[in-house]
């Protein structure tokens, strides 16, 4: 991480792991020695309702314990969520968004209310589907929010994340494989 | 020796329970401190710990077990929020008056209605007089530096009172932070073995515990158990120096951030005084001279200390994260109020209820109060005395 700090907020919807994306990314991140906040907001705890969730990363010890309005990077993991939550509240725009969608970032920058900062789109469906056989957006999400904002070396990554499936895993062998691969199959999607 | 890690406030709580090791929780579960006896039977299960764990069918069942099992001679503890500590309201006084060091861990929640599982401190302020240790956490570390304090605390032949260690709900017991970690040996001799001198299972020594009490004797009880509270304040101290000697953290009654100068402080507790501490570094950079007051134990209440601590002061703000609804302020805002009266100081304070379910509370919020002090010091402004500080109205993150 060759900057000071960076805060990032996840948009997804309960059920989908936005919150364990985001505890996760902390995990690998402390790996690094960086200080680490990962939380999520918690209301009505309902399948399919608007969630979100939070991660600050920095050098220096973490002290506040509030929601995050101005982040450095949004990460969108249901698209349908661009009608109806402003994703990019708050969003600088020295910054980036990354959404879970087919489409490319031209085609959804107009669902971005005028957004000017950086766009990338990643279809997790598809590769999570080619990857695991099923759809879990979480394990590409998480590759291409480290692609996009460097937080931590794509290599380091990589290890941490494979001794983290081993360890969260150790009676699925099976489908460690399968999310290995579609975290450097979202990297090779953003060119990272 | 110690460890790095990164775990939610609830996890460290139940590391520091596995580490301790008692002898029996009795645990029901609820919200935000379910994780917490879930975790514990967790360690249990898999052989780390042997505490007999009780399932109960209340918290009120939860807080009698305990009563009952510290009463045997057990070192125990049990973990709630919110609606299940008011559903132990009458054992909680019946623990703290049969002089029960037992411990609990309170993960803050608030209070119907509005029905919300958010944080706020109207649970445990709402217990404020049954006679319990009260102690708060800023964040993960703490809640677990506090926890292992606790007994030490409590057992303590000067004290003799029941603890509860405080944090605040979802804010800190559900987001993962960096923490630092004892060794398992460290905690244990710093906690040491629990030695009752009376217990019911001791036929050597038979002793009845919680009898009636005819008017005659009631006086003299509460006046002993007032008593063990004052005590409590030398004991928390002591405790509070050995483990900093030991772990090299924490702080006795309270923490003074950036106060030594400052013109304008805030006395707050719980998570919220982090942000705090990073408003106050900000309105630093921009010459304005603040500073904190984190408190640390509200039972017993140091209130000559917070006194001596805010007096140089021009304006101080007083933050109740919960309502009294006696027209002007909440508990801190009265105590300590009572406390710069009592001590001579005339240090002007407005008093500030904040972060109601949940409701955020940022750096901004903070920027805000120092203003309302600072437009009343400089420019004479009258303020209304208790107010709310993050209403819809004026905050742009409420939406």
């Amino acid at each position: 991480m060759d900057f000071e700090s960076i805060e990032i907020r996840w948009h997804g919807r309960g059920g989908q792991g936005a919150k364990t994306a985001a505890l996760l990314l902390a995990d690998v991140c402390f790996k690094t020695g960086a200080y680490v906040q990962g939380f999520p907001e918690y209301g009505p705890e309902r399948m399919g309702a608007p969630i979100t969730a939070f991660n600050r990363i920095s050098k220096k010890e973490i002290r506040v314990h509030s929601n995050i309005y101005n982040p450095d990077l949004v990460v969108v993991v249901d698209e349908t969520l661009l009608t109806s939550v402003d994703v990019t509240s708050g969003l600088s725009e020295d910054g980036a968004i990354i959404i879970n969608t087919p489409s490319s970032p031209d085609e959804v920058r107009p669902l971005l209310q005028e957004y000017k900062g950086r766009v990338y789109t990643v279809d997790a469906r598809k590769i999570s589907e080619e990857a695991l056989g099923k759809n879990f957006p979480n394990s590409p999400m998480l590759a291409a929010t480290v692609a996009v904002s460097h937080v931590m070396e794509k290599n380091e990554f990589i290890r941490e994340m494979k001794a983290s499936y081993e360890h969260k895993f150790a009676k699925k062998p099976e489908v460690i494989e399968g999310n290995m691969k579609a975290l450097s199959m979202t990297f090779e999607a953003l060119g990272a | 020796m110690s460890m790095k890690d990164r775990m939610s406030g609830n996890e460290a709580v139940a590391f520091a329970i596995r580490q301790i090791n008692p002898d029996v929780m009795p645990a029901f579960p609820i919200t935000p401190s379910t994780e917490i006896p879930q975790m514990v039977s967790t360690y249990i299960a898999n052989g780390q710990m042997d505490t007999e764990f009780i399932p109960v069918e209340s918290e009120h069942s939860s807080m009698s077990a305990t009563i009952g099992a510290e009463a045997a001679g057990a070192r125990s503890l049990t973990a709630t929020s919110s609606c299940g500590l008011a559903l132990m309201w009458e054992e909680l006084l019946v623990a703290a008056s049969d002089r029960m060091p037992c411990v609990m861990a309170v993960v803050n929640r608030t209070l119907s209605g509005p029905i919300n599982i958010n944080c706020d401190h109207t649970d445990a302020m709402g217990a404020r007089d049954t006679g319990w240790i009260q102690i708060y956490a800023e964040n993960n570390q703490e809640a677990y530096d506090n926890f292992i304090q606790a007994y030490p605390i409590a057992e303590d032949k000067r004290v003799h009172l029941p603890v509860m260690i405080c944090q605040d709900g979802f804010i800190t017991s559900h987001a993962v932070e960096n923490i630092i970690l004892n060794e398992d040996p460290d905690v244990k001799d710093f906690v040491g073995q629990y030695e009752p001198e009376e217990f019911l299972l001791n036929p050597g020594n038979p002793v009845s515990i919680g009898p009636y009490a005819i008017s005659p004797y009631v006086m003299e009880a509460r006046k002993a158990q007032e008593e063990a509270m004052e005590n409590s304040k030398e004991v928390i101290r002591e405790v509070a120096r050995r483990y900093r000697e030991k772990f090299g953290r924490g702080f006795e009654f309270f923490e003074e951030y950036r106060t030594e100068d400052a013109d304008y402080i805030m006395l707050i507790m719980g998570s919220a005084a982090g942000t705090a501490k990073q408003a106050v570094d900000d309105l630093r950079e921009k010459g304005i001279k603040a500073g904190v007051l984190k408190l640390r134990v509200f039972r017993p209440f140091p209130a000559s200390e917070i006194a001596q601590a805010l007096s140089p002061a021009k304006a101080v703000a007083i933050m109740d994260r919960t309502e009294s609804y006696n027209g002007h302020g909440g508990p801190l805002a009265s105590e300590v109020r009572a406390g710069l009266y009592e001590n001579g100081s005339s240090v002007k304070a407005l008093c500030y209820t904040y972060g109601l379910g949940g409701r955020d509370f940022t750096v901004e919020r903070v920027y805000e109060v120092f203003d309302e002090l600072k437009d009343m010091i400089e420019n004479n402004k009258e303020f209304r005395q208790h107010r709310y500080v993050g209403l819809r109205t004026n905050s742009p993150e409420v939406r």
